[in-house]
């Protein structure tokens, strides 16, 4: 009998409560939004933080001089509301919008940039992004500490609304770079309420501290629960924002995080688990989103390895992958192959390379490098970082240069900050790497690749292909500077210190409910457009 | 007894210095440090942030300079998560894994104790066999399997109960703690049904039957404190074992406990975090053992007068 009670009471106990409405249903009454994000945020200091949850946050509930267009494309008005260009692409006039004000009322002026970008400039910061201002004239070396005058820096106030900004080089991209976080103001007095100008601790962005100019202001923050933020009323263009709350959850486990879309506590997925992908591709998920992204994902070439240097056994090695079999039926997820570093469609540059897959020429090429039919050629090691996805591919990697070149290929998996610590100091041959754009521009691919960068980590180093990016980056005609990028990117692909493999896509899943969301290269959806509607 | 918790405390000082120091050095000794990511930053940014968290001082003064502010309870800022220091951390997801950690070891000493001395009492009939192999299996699942197999059940096709979250939904803490405490329940049915026919055997119960008292009677009242015995035991190490090990049940449902925290500092390298943990959890460990020592004297007269 008491047995029979106490099933009875846990069974009630376990479907009794039952019949509360899901997050997302009661999301669309209240317009709130569930959201996805990967995992906890570093935290909310835009000058500090360098992460993609950290982005989807900031661009709620900050802004900088421009905001990224949500259908792609050129970048649109923020606390800028206009902007003018001198002719010869130095010097930018920034017009600031009248009704720009910070969170706690205060009026926004061009001096809080000035502040602001002094402050992510400052060394004892040790901010990580102060790079994406290094286009400003003095700010690299300010930033080295060469000088600390800071009026050295080309950024100047010219009166409450007319900020000036003075640049090294023409820089076409740089208003795409003005939408990045690290470029955003901070509100200097709540910052230094609680803090001196380089303070990495600082408490203003907690909860009730924190001031920023964004659509949304932060309501609260529960680490590794959910961080909630709510309407700004005090945004200049709060008329167009229509969610009252979005709710950002730090899901790191992409099963636990489909159960949750599955049950109805998600709108928006921040991934699809690897192996679900081709399930629900076949089953045609209405939810299932895969759109172009800006990354590559390729293979990294030790040129400085006595047998890779050779350029020939690097394009044999590259020949003698079959890049379309590897996307349909290894990653099988709507992956494209990838011909060129820089994926194509980037701001309107469509890179004109190829790289053949050609087991013939392949071998020719390794022939001639000196090892005919593979042999003598010592056993190959492809570098890569414990994760499912990219061992399949490994795999399929090996299988195909053994088959083609008849070289043996051993596959070496390492923890994540082992395998950053073996790339960096070039203990590698064959390396798996990703490369992801932080503005839409052929230059944040191009870029890494030329010599004394610290992204390069291949060891090649080729003079005219940084002279090649040194032209374009000294001129402002958009068609001479992508005929000079363009050249590059041949000489790069003809000299394969990198092998491309595919382009990424963004997989997710989205709730019919989400509108005003549109597919973008950066896959930056800004909340003061999306609403929700049944 | 004093004097055995006293002597207990006095091992346990040296003890957790050694897991400060080890661990120190063995962290340091991993390859890759906190601020190695994809994206490599100028050199100047990567000298900025070692001299802003005192990493390009030799690692002796850094050791010097941690073991002083750990005597005095400072286990420092985060690397990771800039502007909150490990203590904070601590004690954020501390009171959730305390949480889940007690809800699961009720369900396990309910479930597990009452299936165990039912076996006992029930030897070789069905209702021995049955709840043994349920035990055997309980034990052999693990619960990365079990998690989502509940939740698939009673949160996704049943729609019962949500699949994840802590104290946000209705209902959303009952997946997690069962799930937890399965596998503990296991244990505790295998070694109660052990202790109780140990005890069941013994002279003082044959006696209380003869006495004609009622076998009801006979269990409650006489049995089950020598037969529990094994249990409490087990307890002290299962309940640090459930915090520690919590993290598994913590990813499946989203539940912002510490056991998260804690291997993600490793994956991390968030050097303050991993060492403030593993101090925090040794001492757990070692406070949880102490008192199911001191359980165990309480119930046992024999082992009571031994010491």
């Amino acid at each position: 009998m008491k047995i029979k009670h106490i099933s009875f009471l846990f069974l009630s106990f376990l479907i009794g409560c039952g019949e509360s409405i899901s997050p997302v249903d009661s999301g669309l009454e209240q317009k709130i939004l569930h959201f996805g994000n990967g995992s906890e945020p570093q935290g909310l200091d835009p000058h500090i933080v360098t992460g993609v949850p950290e982005h989807h946050l900031l661009i709620s509930m900050c802004e900088g001089l421009t905001i990224a267009n949500p259908r792609g494309g050129d970048n649109l008005p923020g606390v800028a509301e206009s902007w003018d260009i001198s002719p010869d692409g130095k010097i930018y006039t920034f017009y600031l919008n009248k009704n720009a004000k910070w969170s706690n009322g205060d009026p926004l002026y061009a001096d809080d940039f000035v502040w602001s970008w002094m402050r992510i400039l400052t060394p004892s910061l040790g901010s990580q992004y102060p790079d994406m201002l290094y286009y400003v004239k003095g700010a690299e070396e300010f930033h080295q500490a060469k000088t600390d005058d800071f009026s050295t820096v080309g950024v100047t106030a010219v009166n409450d609304h007319e900020l000036r900004v003075e640049l090294k080089n023409p820089t076409p991209f740089f208003i795409r770079l003005l939408s990045h976080y690290s470029t955003y103001p901070v509100h200097k007095k709540t910052v230094l309420n609680h803090g001196k100008i380089d303070d990495r601790n600082g408490l203003w962005t907690r909860p009730g501290n924190f001031v920023c100019n964004g659509p949304m202001n932060l309501k609260s923050w529960e680490l590794n629960k959910q961080i909630t933020v709510e309407k700004n009323p005090l945004y200049w263009d709060a008329e167009r924002v229509q969610l009252n709350e979005i709710r950002y959850y730090p899901v790191s486990n992409e099963s636990t995080e489909d159960r949750m879309f599955r049950a109805g506590q998600l709108h928006v997925t921040n991934v699809v688990p690897l192996e679900k992908c081709p399930v629900y591709i076949e089953n045609n998920n209405p939810n299932l989103r895969i759109e172009p992204y800006m990354g590559t994902y390729f293979y990294r070439v030790n040129t400085r390895h006595p047998i890779l240097k050779d350029k020939r056994v690097r394009l044999a090695l590259a020949y003698a992958l079959n890049r379309d079999q590897i996307v349909n039926k290894v990653s099988k997820c709507g992956q494209k192959a990838a011909y060129s570093f820089t994926p194509p469609g980037s701001a309107g540059y469509e890179p004109e390379t190829e790289i053949p897959f050609n087991p013939t020429l392949a071998k020719s090429l390794l022939a001639e490098a000196g090892y005919k039919d593979g042999i003598d050629f010592p056993v190959l090691e492809i570098l890569f970082n414990t994760q499912e996805g990219h061992r399949k591919i490994a795999l399929a990697v090996q299988q195909m240069w053994q088959e083609n070149l008849g070289i043996s290929v051993q596959l070496v998996n390492q923890d994540w900050k082992v395998y950053l610590a073996r790339e960096m100091t070039g203990d590698f041959q064959i390396s798996r790497a990703g490369w992801i754009g932080d503005y839409e521009d052929p230059n944040t691919f191009l870029d890494t690749l030329r010599p004394n960068r610290g992204n390069n980590k291949t060891g090649w180093e080729n003079e005219e292909y940084d002279a090649l990016l040194e032209l374009a980056n000294s001129t402002n005609e958009r068609s001479l500077r992508y005929k000079y990028l363009l050249q590059a990117e041949k000489l790069l692909i003809s000299e394969m210190p990198i092998i491309p493999i595919y382009t990424y896509v963004r997989q997710y899943q989205i709730s019919s409910d989400v509108k005003g969301w549109y597919p973008n290269l950066l896959d930056t959806h800004h909340p003061k457009f999306i609403y929700l509607e049944r | 007894m004093l004097r055995v918790i006293l002597k207990r405390i006095a091992i346990a000082i040296p003890v957790i210095l050694v897991v400060a120091s080890l661990t120190f050095f063995l962290v340091r000794m991993a390859p890759g440090g906190p601020f190695d990511a994809e994206k490599v930053v100028p050199p100047q940014v990567m000298k900025n942030l070692n001299s802003v968290y005192n990493l390009d001082a030799p690692l002796i003064i850094q050791y010097r300079d941690y073991m002083f502010n750990l005597i005095q309870g400072d286990f420092g800022p985060s690397f990771r998560y800039p502007g909150r220091s490990v203590t904070e951390m601590i004690f954020t997801g501390l009171p959730v894994t305390f949480e889940l950690a007690f809800y699961a070891i009720i369900i396990a000493i309910l479930i597990g104790s009452l299936a165990g001395v039912i076996a006992a009492v029930k030897r070789n009939t069905m209702l021995d066999y049955i709840p043994m192999t349920i035990a055997m299996i309980g034990i052999c699942m693990p619960t990365f399997l079990l998690g989502p197999l509940l939740v698939l059940l009673f949160g996704i096709h049943l729609e019962v109960l949500p699949v994840s979250g802590w104290g946000s939904l209705a209902g959303d803490k009952i997946l997690p703690s069962i799930t937890l405490g399965a596998a503990y329940a296991a244990y505790i049915a295998r070694l109660s049904r052990g202790g109780m026919l140990e005890t069941l055997s013994q002279d003082y119960i044959r006696t209380a039957r003869a006495k004609g008292l009622p076998e009801h009677k006979v269990i409650v009242q006489h049995a089950l404190q020598g037969g529990l015995v094994p249990v409490v035991s087990f307890l002290g190490p299962a309940i640090a074992g459930l915090i520690g090990g919590s993290f598994v049940v913590e990813t499946i449902f989203q539940i912002p406990g510490l056991g998260r925290f804690y291997v993600e500092a490793a994956f991390n390298r968030d050097y303050t975090m991993i060492l403030g943990t593993t101090i925090f959890f040794s001492t757990l460990i070692i406070f949880f053992n102490l008192l199911s020592d001191i359980a165990v004297l309480l119930m046992n007269p024999r082992a009571r007068s031994e010491t």
